[in-house]
């Protein structure tokens, strides 16, 4: 179970979606998980190794090291990666709800199932205004975490048992805040694409509405 | 995820591209992505452990590597092809658009639409013309910027595209100017000057075939004004303008073969 079952689902709802929504996961796909596999893991693969204070204290690496990064980065783009892509599982399971319907009570209910329209389309707003809701969570996450989307060269730490103020060096850490930078901008852009999908199916379809009801009312 | 799906979905747009379209994107796969997976990671894959300063003090080797290798050359080359790939996707998007509304015309029953089933729109070749002529021209040209981007970057970032054996380094925690060596220095190089050798024959091939594609378009041009103005007293201009909707129906209705033959 790894990254292809994302691609899978991610995939399958793609048939659900609008323009906005294809070309969403295409960004998702190519610029957030191809290049967390193909580069960024390697990055922070030794991290913990690398990670080096100007002391022979047994543990107060470990301890520092654990002080300064409680959760690394690479572990919160993954939970971010994953827990953006989730919210599309609302709307595979609508349509599936929908098929199964029409197949119990044998007879044509809607007008095709994988359409985006009544309760699909409640549910895929919904599915929307999670996603970016998650969005902003995570990057706000992360800017608390590590106060401000920076990576120091050095950091300063004095917790039992480093017997004084020790200086501790992370590893790479221009190219960390390079890739962090580019997570940065990859999700505000995804942001951007949730954000106007949702007005422009908000839109569509009070202009729909409105249409129908100003129809009836001539009749 | 990996260059196995990016490999498949660009060879989706393999179909819809010309001839120099083609070979452009085989060169891409075979003598950079696959050059990088296969090769260079391997190369530089202990980069950071092999890297050895002249000093004993915790932290200089850190820092003096991480100032001289801001990003490492790999991960600066997976960025440049994915992002070298992206445009194709493009015209990815517009040849789906376009198939989306010939499989709309083909169920509305659309008699201007000349298709036996939808398995004959899924497997339509589309011809460069048109509005996806731009799309395609446009492509190329975001691919040349970025690849002349990331070239650009390299040189900048490294003064140069040579590895030194030995680089001095005096950044704080290092207590003087201390010596640290790089770990393979020759292979490196020799795989730098490779993928830039091959950026630049990628380079050229783009630059060929957006010169190819504005050459068509200009004699296509000439030719369309060269008949219009043969025949000026058998046809007026709304007869013109219908003649061409026509034909412009009846080329995108019609199966084409592959691109262009060169």
């Amino acid at each position: 179970m790894r990254w292809g079952f994302l691609c899978d689902l991610l995939s399958g709802v793609n048939k659900y979606s609008t323009g906005i929504g294809r070309i969403w996961v295409a960004v998702v796909f190519i610029f957030r998980l191809l290049v967390y596999i193909v580069a960024a893991e390697n990055i922070w693969k030794y991290e913990h190794d690398e990670f080096e204070c100007n002391i022979k204290q047994p543990g107060c690496e470990n301890v520092c090291f654990d002080h300064f990064f409680p959760v690394s980065h690479i572990s919160l783009w993954a939970l971010q990666l994953i827990m953006v892509s989730t919210p599309s599982l609302l709307v595979v399971f609508h349509v599936a709800y929908r098929e199964k319907r029409e197949k119990h009570h044998n007879q044509k209910l809607y007008r095709s199932p994988g359409e985006i329209d009544g309760g699909l389309l409640h549910t895929y707003l919904i599915s929307l205004i999670l996603k970016m809701g998650l969005e902003i969570v995570f990057l706000v996450l992360f800017y608390k975490l590590y106060n401000g989307f920076k990576v120091p060269r050095l950091v300063k730490c004095d917790i039992r048992p480093c017997p004084s103020t020790v200086e501790c060096f992370i590893s790479k850490p221009t190219e960390k805040m390079i890739f962090l930078c580019f997570l940065v901008a990859t999700s505000c852009l995804c942001i951007v694409l949730n954000l106007s999908e949702l007005s422009y199916l908000i839109f569509k379809y009070s202009i729909k509405c409105y249409l129908k009801r100003y129809i009836k009312k001539r009749q | 995820m990996d260059w196995g799906a990016l490999h498949t979905i660009l060879g989706g747009v393999n179909k819809h591209s010309t001839s120099i379209g083609k070979i452009w994107l085989t060169v891409l796969f075979i003598f950079r992505i696959m050059i990088l997976v296969v090769a260079a990671e391997r190369v530089w894959g202990d980069e950071q452990d092999d890297f050895i300063c002249n000093t004993l003090q915790p932290g200089c080797k850190n820092v003096c590597y991480d100032h001289f290798f801001p990003i490492s050359h790999i991960r600066l080359w997976a960025l440049q092809l994915i992002f070298v790939s992206t445009p194709a996707l493009l015209v990815a998007m517009h040849v789906a658009y376009r198939r989306h509304e010939k499989k709309r015309q083909f169920r509305k029953g659309d008699q201007k639409c000349e298709y036996k089933d939808i398995e004959e729109i899924k497997k339509q070749r589309f011809r460069i013309e048109g509005s996806l002529w731009w799309t395609y021209t446009s492509s190329i040209f975001f691919r040349l910027v970025f690849e002349a981007v990331f070239m650009y970057a390299f040189y900048f970032m490294y003064d140069g595209f040579r590895m030194p054996r030995l680089m001095k380094c005096n950044a704080w925690p290092c207590p003087n100017t201390v010596d640290c060596f790089v770990s393979r220095p020759t292979e490196k190089t020799v795989f730098t000057i490779f993928m830039i050798a091959v950026s630049s024959i990628c380079i050229l091939l783009n630059v060929a075939e957006l010169c190819y594609l504005l050459t068509k378009f200009f004699l296509r041009r000439s030719k369309k004004a060269g008949n219009a103005k043969r025949h000026p007293n058998h046809e007026n201009k709304e007869e013109t303008k219908q003649n061409e909707m026509n034909e412009l129906i009846s080329d995108s209705c019609q199966n084409t073969v592959i691109g262009f033959s060169s």
